[in-house]
């Protein structure tokens, strides 16, 4: 049976993902330990709360250097929601923290005059090279986002007052600004995909 | 563009629903499990559970109902009754909930909702807050909060409440019409439009829906979701069925 590796850093909700994993009949490892992080075959890397917060777990136990390590190797990985915005270098949310910086530019908040935080489901339109996405509805819940589609990756996108990647792919590395694991069958397709690295 | 959410909502004690809806197909109306899956598949944007339990013994039930609801469900799911601490709330998130609703305990001890905030995220901090004309018949008098299954009045102003539930963390409004709950008479919208506009956070409308156009109301008072219960009582109307009819009106759904 096939393996994912949950990164277990304490403080993100992931009873959901591990729930949808569980349902793509895969066992579910939940990791805490740089070691696991590097040499997983699947590894999900989710996150919740603000930026500052999560940096600061990711720089306990090497997993900040772990997370790099992995993402150089371009080893199949999963981020999902501030695990999207933890690749990146910086953000508006915690002025001053470096984030991994394995993608340049710096997350921004949703401009003032819609309703922030972003949450509930929104349409996603599906890169013209995207390998797991379709267009549908994904459901959000976040108030910075990546407004600046990053080179080099293939970028899918959603509007919530401006344009915001919703989702960004370079091969086996797929990061998630929506939550694919309560995205409905939706979401849960994109996981199989990922998972099982089968063409949308 | 962000849609406007439909959360059915279950009631349950001791583990089973109550007034379970006769969907047809279903075999067994009191499981929440059966319940939860036909709502998913009706096409429901998230769920809610409110536990109603009279009794701690009743409420031992949750842990394993949230499991196995989570284990099926592939949308966010809610959970609210009978939460008194961070720890409870805890509890509930572990056990697969995605939110956590609070009304009594927030209004006893605020800071429940600050260290909500602080150790699981805003986003998974709803403040649920059940609001009471002081004058059925004019709303520019206001709302008190009541708490307790509406047994005790607080005093508190609604709007102000909603305001300082926002600064401490609460990441969305589940706003109950006290006056409405039950009577099929729709949204009380004065109050979905002095709480919408005093937050930024989104706002999920309670009680009184009975037909479409009270949720098309409810919508243009401010709502970003509503919770609809007793519109599927009958079994008659589905959620998609409901969707098409916003659809229609002109209402962002997800379909």
């Amino acid at each position: 049976m096939k393996e994912v590796a949950l990164l277990n850093t304490g403080v993100a909700n992931i009873a959901s993902v591990r729930a949808a994993l569980l349902r793509l009949d895969v066992a579910v490892r939940f990791v805490e330990d740089a070691s696991s992080v590097v040499d997983a075959d699947a590894l999900v890397f989710p996150g919740v709360g603000a930026f500052g917060a999560g940096m600061e777990r990711l720089r306990q136990d090497g997993l900040a250097r772990a997370l790099q390590t992995r993402f150089a190797a371009g080893a199949p990985t999963l981020a999902i929601c501030l695990g999207l915005q933890l690749l990146f270098e910086a953000s508006e949310e915690s002025p001053g923290v470096d984030g991994l910086g394995i993608v340049d530019g710096t997350i921004r908040r949703f401009p003032r005059d819609v309703r922030t935080p972003q949450f509930g489901w929104n349409s996603v339109e599906a890169a013209p090279e995207s390998r797991y996405l379709t267009d549908g509805h994904a459901y959000f819940a976040n108030s910075y986002a990546c407004v600046e589609p990053p080179d080099g990756w293939a970028a899918s996108t959603s509007t919530h007052g401006v344009p915001f990647v919703a989702a960004m792919e370079k091969g086996r590395l797929l990061a998630c600004q929506f939550h694919p694991e309560i995205s409905g069958p939706w979401g849960q397709e994109i996981l199989r995909r990922w998972l099982f690295d089968e063409e949308a | 563009m962000l849609c406007r959410r439909i959360l059915p909502c279950l009631d349950v004690r001791d583990g089973r629903v109550v007034k379970g809806i006769k969907f047809q197909g279903l075999r067994d109306a009191g499981d929440p499990v059966e319940l939860c899956k036909a709502y998913q598949a009706q096409g429901a944007d998230e769920l809610v559970i409110l536990d109603v339990s009279a009794t701690p013994e009743g409420r031992g039930h949750q842990v394993e109902v949230i499991e196995a609801v989570r284990a099926i469900l592939s949308i966010p799911l809610t959970v609210g009754g009978g939460v008194r601490a961070a720890d409870d709330a805890r509890r509930l998130l572990d056990a697969g909930a995605d939110k956590v609703g609070v009304n009594t305990a927030a209004v006893i001890t605020p800071e429940i909702l600050s260290e909500m905030a602080r150790r699981f995220g805003s986003q998974c901090t709803v403040i649920a807050i059940d609001a009471k004309r002081r004058d059925p018949d004019d709303p520019s008098q206001g709302w008190d909060v009541v708490i307790r299954s509406g047994k005790e009045n607080t005093g508190l102003d609604a709007v102000e409440w909603a305001r300082q539930a926002a600064d401490l963390g609460a990441g969305e409004v589940l706003l109950t019409s006290w006056d409405r709950d039950g009577t099929r008479a729709g949204y009380d919208l004065a109050l979905l439009t002095a709480i919408s506009e005093a937050v930024d956070i989104p706002v999920i409308a309670s009680g009184g829906a009975a037909h479409v156009g009270h949720l098309v109301d409810a919508f243009d008072a401010g709502a970003d979701a509503v919770l609809a219960a007793s519109i599927f009582h009958d079994g008659e109307l589905t959620v998609g069925e409901l969707k098409d009819d916003l659809a229609e009106a002109g209402v962002e759904v997800r379909r």
